[in-house]
């Protein structure tokens, strides 16, 4: 499946995905677009969120799994062997379920990503840490506080840090992987607030238990169910005029 | 009836849980009481730094200087032995090791803890010591340098076990953060693990300490039982504890000498408290530090 005009920033080719003997992901196809925001829906187990770990290699960190077909990430495939796994990490940064600073202080958090990639320059670093914090919308909140530490914030304003974090690296990719589900409603709005502004230069891909959210963020969406791609399309068609039956039932809550 | 029942249960139970409490009352009490008499004869400071521990002869002297020294300079070389070895052991299973060689490893590391300490001086008697002794070429292989060596291979399992807990406790979170900002395994673990599990890992050390100090039939057997401040690590030495357990036996029953054992006991179990009461504080501290306490 895929959809015309923008460019492709990564096309999956016939994807399968093994955890030991279970299937996870059957044979999935999709291109996603550059600076555009692509949403996964689908119920718990769908495979949504080990197709988001497949694009910053996490998966490789789960022992006992396989995968086959084409991940192409710019041209490249990041399903062979030999790929510099840390090379792919660097383009594409993510987001966690559960606001996962490190027990550092707020500038340790967002310098570490560029301190692990070598870069030594002290007042490069400080002014990256400024500029990232702004553009997490979070520096007004802890420019005075910059030396604490990051657990002393709160859940939103760490999810707002560890967006940061991924943005001080300058990744190409952003994934966020249910980026809200343990936050309260001022704290989500925020965040997809955000999520939109981030997509005029990143490319954006989200995985989502929220149906409202990925109707509100997102420019395509993604359904998935039992390891399979049910359809794919432009956000505001998937939502008001599904062409398969599964998409509809699932969007209507008859499941999920 | 059910209720009566459970109420002789609940007291059964109280009973138990504090029985300890107790004993460590009771055991505290004696090596008071006991100790406290050699003191009305010796002040604390002639006691402790006294150079001269002559208890049998006439008159008697009893400085524990030398014991202590010992005991010190075969701790500190065991810690030589066992925080490489056991740090090592510890990164390597959490980190490194295939789920097969964790099976392997973890086990190994509980066997040696549970091999008695009277096997390990008989090791250390009948094979390290006769094997230093060529190698170096000295005098005696009975000597602060064997009992270190035999103790920090006994103190393993303890700083390899609480320090593999202690990394493993630190949230894959924190791996999976630092993996996705392109840091690799080496990265991640020197400035993410290890710092979130830092204290862990000195509680680990300290506990491995409070076993090398406390550990009695190895370094008797070992160590050389020379009551004399040892000038290099290869003379023989009488650790605090092997001294108790040499002399206890012939000592009368309420001389002097027997106080003055009582008395080293008693110093012996305010140094492990102390190291005791240390890695109780930094273990709690680290867990504010993760979080973990909210």
């Amino acid at each position: 499946m895929s959809t015309n005009n923008d460019r492709v920033k990564i096309k999956a080719s016939n994807i399968n995905f093994y955890y030991g003997q279970t299937h996870a992901i059957k044979n999935l196809s999709i291109d996603i677009h550059d600076n555009k925001v692509t949403a996964f829906i689908g119920p718990s187990g769908c495979g949504k969120s080990t197709f988001l770990r497949m694009l910053n290699k996490m998966n490789d960190l789960v022992p006992n799994t396989r995968a086959d077909g084409s991940l192409l990430f710019d041209g490249q495939n990041i399903l062979e062997r030999n790929i510099d796994v840390v090379g792919v990490r660097k383009k594409v940064g993510m987001v966690f379920q559960k606001p996962n600073p490190f027990p550092k202080t707020i500038f340790q958090n967002i310098a570490y990503g560029l301190e692990v990639n070598g870069v030594k320059d002290k007042e490069f670093i400080r002014k990256r840490v400024e500029d990232s914090l702004k553009k997490a919308a979070l520096w007004e909140e802890v420019k005075s506080r910059l030396h604490t530490s990051a657990l002393m914030l709160s859940g939103g304003q760490q999810q707002r840090l560890c967006i940061a974090r991924c943005l001080a690296v300058e990744p190409k990719v952003i994934l966020f992987d249910e980026p809200c589900a343990s936050l309260d409603p001022i704290s989500t709005n925020k965040i997809e607030e955000l999520i939109l502004e981030l997509k005029n230069f990143y490319t954006i891909v989200i995985v989502t238990h929220n149906m409202q959210q990925a109707a509100r963020v997102s420019d395509y969406t993604a359904f998935m169910y039992l390891g399979e791609l049910i359809e794919f399309d432009k956000t505001s068609t998937i939502f008001t005029v599904p062409k398969q039956p599964k998409t509809e039932e699932y969007l209507s809550g008859k499941f999920g | 009836m059910n209720s009566k029942k459970e109420k002789i249960i609940k007291l059964i139970f109280t009973v138990l849980a504090f029985a300890s409490l107790l004993f460590l009352l009771g055991i505290i009490i004696v090596l008071f009481k006991e100790s406290f008499s050699i003191f009305k004869n010796i002040n604390v400071f002639d006691f402790v730094f006294g150079r001269h521990w002559y208890p049998t002869y006439e008159p008697a002297e009893y400085g524990i200087l030398p014991l202590i020294v010992a005991s010190f300079w075969v701790t500190l070389g065991a810690m030589f032995v066992c925080i490489p070895l056991g740090l090592g052991s510890a990164l390597y299973i959490n980190e490194l090791a295939s789920f097969k060689q964790k099976q392997i490893l973890k086990p190994i590391i509980e066997i040696l803890a549970g091999i008695p300490s009277i096997v390990y001086g008989f090791f250390g008697m009948l094979i390290v010591a006769p094997f230093l002794q060529n190698l170096f070429n000295i005098p005696t292989g009975l000597c602060a340098f064997t009992a270190s060596l035999v103790l920090g291979v006994m103190a393993i399992p303890t700083v390899a076990s609480l320090s593999e807990d202690a990394l493993s406790f630190v949230p894959k979170s924190f791996k999976e953060a630092s993996y996705a900002l392109g840091a690799n395994r080496w990265q991640t673990l020197v400035k993410v693990i290890i710092p979130a599990s830092i204290s862990g890992i000195s509680t680990s050390i300290i506990l491995g300490m409070s076993r090398i100090v406390g550990e009695t039939m190895t370094v008797l057997m070992v160590s050389g039982g020379s009551a004399i401040i040892p000038k290099s690590i290869f003379d023989p030495v009488r650790p605090m504890t092997s001294t108790i357990a040499a002399e206890m036996g012939e000592s009368a029953v309420g001389s002097q000498h027997y106080h003055a054992l009582f008395a080293i006991g008693l110093i012996l179990f305010l140094i492990t408290l102390i190291f005791n009461v240390v890695a109780e504080h930094i273990s709690k501290k680290y867990r504010v530090k993760l979080g973990l306490n909210r």
